[in-house]
């Protein structure tokens, strides 16, 4: 029969409808109209004003004018190149970095799902433990571990394996490995959450029929955990794309990341109407990841049901 | 499927050496006397004791806390009512729309919330006046949106376990909707809320990207000010703050474990 | 006391309750018995309040509440799965609806002591739900539900979780105490052997609709229908042709049987007319020789197939025509052999009062 309760408990449904109104306001002018409102300056010119752009509406002596807008900042990006190439390097190392998260989070949340209940628990709590931690200061810890005087360094020097410090901070392989740190706890729980709920006898019925270990793995688990681990990829993906303290803190010269990039464009060179474009162009980037990633957890929450 | 592979067990502890390593060395090297990452100078509290004195980063703190309060509490609040109206409202106007706004944040690069919340502050207070000036209001707001979505996640999937007879049985007895809400509802979903709360305080104490840019002069939360130091580079007083929260953690990660096994809650 | 009339629920394009009407006497115990997709939980539910009817009446004492909520109908429900509040201690569950009431607070304490009493559960107040079994946890819910004195309790399969020995004993205490306290008891259950053993009056129900109400007795011995016919308890169907129809006696052919067959029945159906009989397998006695005696109907058939139950012994018998028959007799004589083996030659027989006409 239905699964939720029918009764018709009209004063409590209104209750309800009339609370949920306010946080649907709420984002309603605090998350959707910001974009609307970045769209609308991405069109507009830069000005020495305060605010630093003209306005969309143009009034003038005999009343409206018309609408000013510009694709001039659109031009601009796609012009020489180089916000193209940032935009590529930028899904380019998210993506890979995705990939080795993928790599190394699978196995854990793997192992873990296979645990007895007790040791489960307290393996997923030092999955989870990490990220309570400051996000800023555990990237930050990375950096005296990762420099040429750090840590890590001063023990393959010791253990002789290299005879010079080599480069491991301010380049492409620390970031890779800031992200993979990073985000390891959210690729981890979406591939768990989803393992735990594999009926363990699958595996048993398909050695029964005669699968090796692997090939079972390969046609029951692997099969099986696919939504777990777009969901983890997704959500490791798409903040990955934009980040900014990453790259900053542990990125080099040459690192190219949008998220930089637009916090330079905006606190530095005070374009305004650039930067909005840019942030424009990236969400339209990732336009099809977010509602692949919406649709996904829609699913979820009726399998959870 | 009894014997673990070996690479399994060596991949599973490389992954948790990553993710503990960091954190360790900080937790040693604040109590290097030295400043070097690399030279040992013996056992020190020195890098503590500055802390102590270091007005800006006390006010930043404070300031970081008091935002962290006020914005977990409404999101909780907000985050809540959201995902009881999703889960149990059969018709209900804007349904998909709220359900992506509720989704989005999840995702979002902090660069372009905190872009855009800016943008519409500006736009605001050049079209009704208010903000006037950006600040501890600006963030707090920003805050308030982006958790809203953790919270919403949090509390949606204990009420999907929730079992719904419960409140069927409360009103069969005689409970009205109102009073059956706080009765059983509220006492049901008091971990996930709890847990929001948690969630919500920690993600608005951590952050620095929205912050940095909604936020105005006079207005530095604790993560600006770290952010800007450690551009730098290694600053050990850095690394001393760093195991106080570590501490924090611990103990409360700790304490919340221990409660909720004593609990042992059901249904 | 409770008078459904013409009840129905639709979700959508599915009927799951079908135009009911129903009688539901003061102090009874009843029984609503069906198969699962019946509609009998959604009777149930219209009945607590939690389901709104689309069309239809429900009356309780001669008060229309079929509007009303479930807060203020004197109806409880003892749920399925029990639903105790697990953040409540065993009493706290059961002040629950008392508290509600806006009732003293040593009334309170004195109506729950007096109701864990009842059940039995006086050592247990201080518990919380997750430290209890299973058959105490059903017997918190059925103080709970009880201690508010309601017109009318609901319990939607009470037996269904409890293991066997426990499902006995719970039967009778079930039974106790719906007679010591006499409030009147609807069970809505999909185990026959439960209403019919719990039951004074059950309604069979079936798509929806009500097949047949009645005692047990009624509804075993003198089944409506097919349905209700082959729902509760083995039988024998059979079809045949109206030959005659005198003085109180049908007498039809079944081809199938290969034999002629008398039913006691009133009704006056035109010879050659289609007619459906039944009879239960322990109504025929099965013997090697042929049985005397009047006013039997006699055939004779081979032993296709025996299941043999120690107490009693379950047969298949083959019959000319083809059909089979099931019987069940009672082993009364001690005796390790069996008296009635795989293809002998049998004659069945049975008193023709015995035989069933269907109605439909």
């Amino acid at each position: 029969m239905s699964t939720k309760p029918a009764v018709e408990t009209r004063p409590a449904e209104r209750w309800l409808r009339r609370a949920a109104a306010v946080p649907y306001l709420w984002l309603l002018i605090f998350f959707l109209a910001p974009f609307l409102i970045i769209l609308k300056i991405s069109v507009a010119e830069p000005v020495i004003a305060q605010p630093p752009f003209t306005a969309l509406l143009a009034w003038g002596e005999r009343g409206f004018e018309g609408i000013r807008a510009t694709f001039e900042n659109y031009a601009f990006l796609f012009q020489d190149g180089y916000y193209g190439i940032i935009y590529l390097s930028s899904l380019k190392m998210a993506a890979i970095g995705t990939v080795l998260c993928l790599l190394l989070g699978y196995p854990m949340a793997y192992y873990i799902a296979r645990q007895p209940p007790r040791r489960r628990n307290i393996l997923l709590l030092a999955v989870i433990l990490p990220f309570w931690i400051s996000f800023l200061l555990r990237v930050y810890a990375w950096i005296g571990l990762l420099n040429n005087r750090g840590v890590i360094n001063e023990v393959l020097i010791w253990l002789g394996v290299i005879d010079q410090p080599i480069q491991l901070l301010y380049n492409d392989f620390a970031v890779y490995l800031g992200i993979v740190y990073s985000y390891l706890p959210f690729m981890i729980l979406p591939l768990y959450a989803n393992l735990e709920r594999h009926d363990r006898n699958l595996l048993d019925a398909a050695a029964d029929l005669g699968a090796r270990r692997n090939r079972a793995f390969l046609d029951v688990t692997l099969p099986l955990s696919m939504p777990g681990i777009i969901g983890g990829c997704l959500l490791v993906f798409i903040p990955a794309v934009g980040e900014f303290t990453i790259p900053a803190l542990l990125g080099g010269a040459d690192t190219l990341m949008i998220g930089r990039v637009l916090w330079d464009e905006f606190f530095v060179s005070r374009d305004w109407p650039v930067a909005s474009a840019v942030s424009v162009v990236l969400l339209l980037l990732l336009i099809a990841p977010i509602l692949w990633f919406q649709r996904i957890q829609a699913r979820e929450q009726v399998l959870a049901r | 499927m009894n014997r673990r592979p070996v690479w399994l067990i060596t991949v599973v502890a490389f992954g948790y050496a990553l993710l503990y390593v960091p954190i360790v060395s900080v937790v040693i090297y604040s109590f290097n006397d030295s400043r070097l990452v690399t030279l040992w100078g013996g056992f020190s509290l020195r890098w503590y004791a500055s802390l102590l004195s270091n007005r800006e980063l006390m006010e930043s703190a404070l300031l970081s806390l008091r935002i962290a309060v006020v914005s977990a509490t409404f999101a909780t609040a907000f985050g809540a009512i959201v995902a009881l109206a999703l889960q149990r409202l059969s018709r209900l106007r804007g349904r998909v729309l709220l359900s992506g706004m509720i989704a989005a944040p999840l995702v979002m690069p902090e660069i372009i919330t905190g872009l855009s919340l800016l943008f519409l502050f500006i736009s605001m207070a050049d079209l009704v006046g208010w903000p006037a000036s950006r600040g501890a209001t600006t963030i707090t707001i920003a805050h308030i949106t982006f958790s809203m979505a953790f919270v919403v996640v949090v509390v949606r999937a204990r009420l999907v376990a929730m079992d719904e007879s419960l409140e069927e049985a409360a009103m069969d007895l005689g409970g009205r909707p109102v009073p059956v809400f706080f009765d059983i509802t509220v006492p049901m979903l008091m971990p996930a809320l709890i847990s929001g709360w948690l969630l919500a305080f920690t993600l608005s104490l951590d952050d620095l990207v929205i912050s940095s840019f909604v936020s105005g002069p006079g207005a530095t939360t604790l993560p600006m000010y770290i952010f800007a130091k450690v551009r730098l580079g290694v600053t050990p007083d850095i690394n001393a703050i760093t195991t106080i929260i570590i501490v924090l953690v611990a103990v409360a990660v700790a304490t919340a474990a221990l409660v909720s096994s004593r609990r042992g809650q059901t249904g | 006391m409770v008078q459904i009339r013409d009840l129905s629920k639709q979700f959508g394009a599915v009927t799951a309750v079908d135009r009911v009407s129903l009688d539901i006497h003061k102090g009874e115990l009843f029984a609503i018995l069906g198969s699962s997709g019946c509609g009998k939980t959604t009777l149930l539910r219209m009945l607590a309040g939690f389901e709104r009817p689309t069309t239809g009446q429900i009356l309780i004492d001669g008060v229309d509440m079929t509007d009303v909520p479930p807060y203020e109908r004197p109806v409880n429900l003892m749920f399925q799965s029990y639903a105790l509040f697990p953040h409540m201690t065993v009493e706290q569950n059961v002040a629950y609806g008392l508290k509600k009431e806006g009732a003293a607070p040593a009334r309170i304490r004195e109506r729950v002591s007096e109701m864990l009493a009842l059940v039995k559960l006086e050592a247990l107040a201080a518990r919380k739900p997750d430290k209890l079994s299973g058959g105490e946890k059903q017997r918190v819910a059925l103080a709970r539900a009880l201690v508010k004195r309601p017109k009318l309790l609901l319990l939607d399969e009470p037996l269904a979780a409890l293991d066997r020995k426990l499902r006995e004993h719970t039967q009778f205490e079930l039974a106790n105490l719906q007679y010591q306290l006499g409030t009147t008891f609807v069970v809505v259950t999909h185990d026959q052997d439960e209403a019919m053993t719990l039951a004074s009056r059950i309604a069979v129900m079936a798509e929806g609709r009500i097949a047949q109400v009645g005692t047990p007795g009624e509804v075993y011995e003198y089944p409506a229908s097919r349905y209700v016919a082959s729902f509760v308890g083995n039988i024998n169907l059979i079809e045949g042709e109206v030959t005659a129809a005198v003085d109180g006696r049908l007498s039809l052919r079944s081809d199938a049987l290969g034999a002629d067959l008398a039913v006691a029945t009133d009704e006056r159906l035109a010879p050659g007319s289609p007619v459906s009989v039944a009879v239960r397998p322990e109504k025929i006695t099965i013997s090697r020789q042929a049985p005397d005696g009047n006013d039997r109907n006699v055939l004779k058939g081979t032993v296709w197939d025996l299941a043999y139950f120690g107490d009693q012994s379950l047969y298949r018998v083959r019959l000319q025509g083809g059909a089979v028959l099931q019987v069940s007799a009672q082993n009364l004589r001690r005796s390790a052999k069996l008296t009635v083996e795989w293809d002998d030659e049998v004659f069945l027989s049975w008193d023709v009062a015995s035989t069933v006409l269907l109605q439909s």
